[in-house]
């Protein structure tokens, strides 16, 4: 055996590790990985939880003057203690916890967001596929879309005489037009590739639709249905401030009407964190139907 | 002697946008046999893929028409099996799931569920791609991607399998890979098979005869080759082979020396 192919065996043996060592090493393995995780979460939650610290900390020394406009967190949280750990209480009519406003709030979005989804979709297939309806209506979207939400809502009062119904139109008008658009432009955009498929296959167009056309435009609707949930919120809320009952738009313009701050400062808080949530629920919705 | 079981007939195709019209084939006439496999070469954009997407149904041809077994197809259908170049896969659907849409859509009525199940995973086998059945287009690489275009293409039991540049997006290795198991293909199930390439190569190992297109615009069938290798071939003794590089020389020939490629016209 030459010196060459002795020293190529000797290498081939230290290369592979035995199994003994093997187990004594993952302890320590486990130990370090455990370790990354938790560094990697801390880089994650801490670095905003400082920066809100450090914001909170400004907030507090700016609204420290007995006559500053605004009052300090630390106010806020003292005046609205009792409506924090109490977000269920429920007194009658008007005068109920946070939950009961946000959840009235949620099903009027609710509601209208899925008329505007449903609606959305389909109106978006059809100026998506038919270059006819596209020229028929799409000057027209592009006019009615950019009229702001409020402004729909006297002649949405005026048309169902009552606020309930005039809200969640409200809702639909705002959330539906970039489920419209977005669906459209999905559906023009299914590559040639896939169409070629379907013809070879001659799939019909009961077979074309649920399998090639909207698989292959759903990351186009998921991404109008997110923008649309976003607007259904923003819209809500301001709606509320108008027609009253029930509602986080109610509480605050009632708030203000009280001078309550510190109930306003806190009703925003929680009506951003809602709108974070709903925004994730749709994102984990879409991550969901693309995996099935 | 056998009979025109694919026969191109006259076959032009005119592309008009606004005032300018290109001819893009002129007069394309070709007839192919059962069981035959032909290779189409030239250089790019003499028209090949058009070609084959008239034959495909993909295209109409602006004169001339296709004969299949005697009819005439102008619409696309899976007698005309296609493999893509860019393999095409749904990528929503499993490796499975792909090639059973297309075997549940051709054999709804003729097949059982359980017979298109089995049917599904015998062209998976074919091309060695059952044990990735689960997984999904991006997961897996991209000769295993045109393996699944190809069981595809086969599950539909097309008259005619047709594949445009199939390995042009894959490296050398998968390329000679994946020639193999189509020649395999070829000798197991006897069909008809109709290849473009650029690789001059490919096409002799491949092929039984070699249409060679001239230059674009108005391109032309410049000559057709017999390559006389009989079959099973290995790559590694064709090497060595007079017929085998012949055959090479006189396609080298005829796309590097009678027909350079121009810039286009």
């Amino acid at each position: 055996m030459s010196s060459t192919t002795q020293d190529l065996n000797t290498l081939m043996t230290n290369s592979s590790p035995s199994a003994p060592s093997l187990a004594r090493a993952s302890a320590p393995d486990v130990m370090h990985r455990l370790r990354k995780r938790a560094n990697d979460a801390a880089k994650t939650i801490i670095t905003p939880l400082l920066t809100l610290a450090l914001l909170i900390g400004l907030w507090e020394l700016l609204c420290a003057k007995p006559d500053a406009s605004l009052p300090p967190p630390s106010q806020v949280v003292t005046e609205t203690w009792e409506l924090i750990v109490h977000p269920f209480y429920d007194n009658g009519g008007l005068d109920r916890g946070l939950f009961w406003h946000l959840l009235a709030s949620l099903k009027r979005v609710a509601l209208g967001y899925l008329i505007a989804v449903v609606v959305g979709v389909a109106t978006g297939v059809l100026i998506g596929r038919s270059v006819w309806a596209m020229r028929a209506l799409d000057p027209l979207f592009q006019v009615l879309r950019t009229i702001p939400p409020l402004a729909w809502l006297p002649l949405s009062l005026a048309a169902f005489r009552d606020g309930q119904p005039a809200a969640i139109f409200v809702i639909f008008i705002t959330s539906v037009w970039p489920i419209v658009i977005n669906t459209a432009v999905g559906i023009r955009n299914i590559p040639q590739d896939y169409q070629n498929v379907a013809r070879v296959l001659q799939l019909n167009g009961f077979e074309y639709f649920p399998q090639i056309m909207l698989p292959a435009a759903a990351p186009y609707i998921f991404t109008g249905m997110r923008i649309g949930i976003g607007l259904s919120w923003l819209a809500i809320v301001a709606a509320e401030m108008l027609i009253g009952g029930v509602g986080i738009g109610f509480f605050i313009w009632d708030a203000w009407n009280s001078s309550r701050i510190s109930d306003i400062i806190l009703a925003l808080v929680y009506v951003g964190v809602v709108g974070f949530l709903l925004d994730r629920a749709i994102a984990l919705f879409a991550r969901l139907a693309a995996r099935s | 002697m056998s009979t025109k079981y694919l026969s191109i007939e006259y076959v032009s195709k005119s592309f008009t946008r606004g005032d300018t019209t290109t001819q893009v084939l002129s007069d394309i006439s070709l007839a192919v046999h059962k069981g035959e496999y032909i290779s189409i070469i030239g250089h790019s954009g003499c028209g090949k893929s058009t070609l084959l997407n008239i034959i495909a149904g993909l295209t109409p041809a602006t004169s001339g028409g296709v004969l299949l077994d005697n009819r005439e197809v102008r619409e696309p259908g899976p007698d005309r099996g296609v493999v893509f170049q860019n393999h095409s896969l749904l990528p929503w659907l499993t490796v499975y799931q792909n090639v059973r849409l297309a075997v549940d859509k051709v054999f709804a009525r003729t097949k059982s569920r359980a017979e298109r199940h089995e049917w599904t995973l015998h062209n998976l086998k074919l091309v060695h791609m059952e044990h990735a059945l689960e997984r999904r287009p991006g997961e897996i690489s991209g000769g295993m991607k045109q393996r699944v275009g190809i069981a595809r293409a086969l599950a539909m039991s097309p008259k005619v399998l047709l594949l445009d540049e199939p390995f042009g997006a894959l490296d050398a290795l998968t390329r000679a890979h994946l020639q193999d198991q189509v020649m395999e293909i070829h000798a197991t199930l006897g069909n008809t098979i109709l290849m473009i390439t650029h690789d001059v190569e490919e096409a002799v190992l491949l092929s039984d005869r070699i249409v060679m297109m001239t230059n674009g615009p108005s391109a032309r069938i410049g000559s057709i080759l017999d390559v006389g290798l009989p079959r099973p071939r290995n790559r590694l003794e064709l090497l060595a082979d007079p017929t085998y590089t012949q055959c090479r020389a006189a396609a080298l020939d005829f796309l590097h020396r009678k027909h350079q490629y121009v810039e286009a016209a």
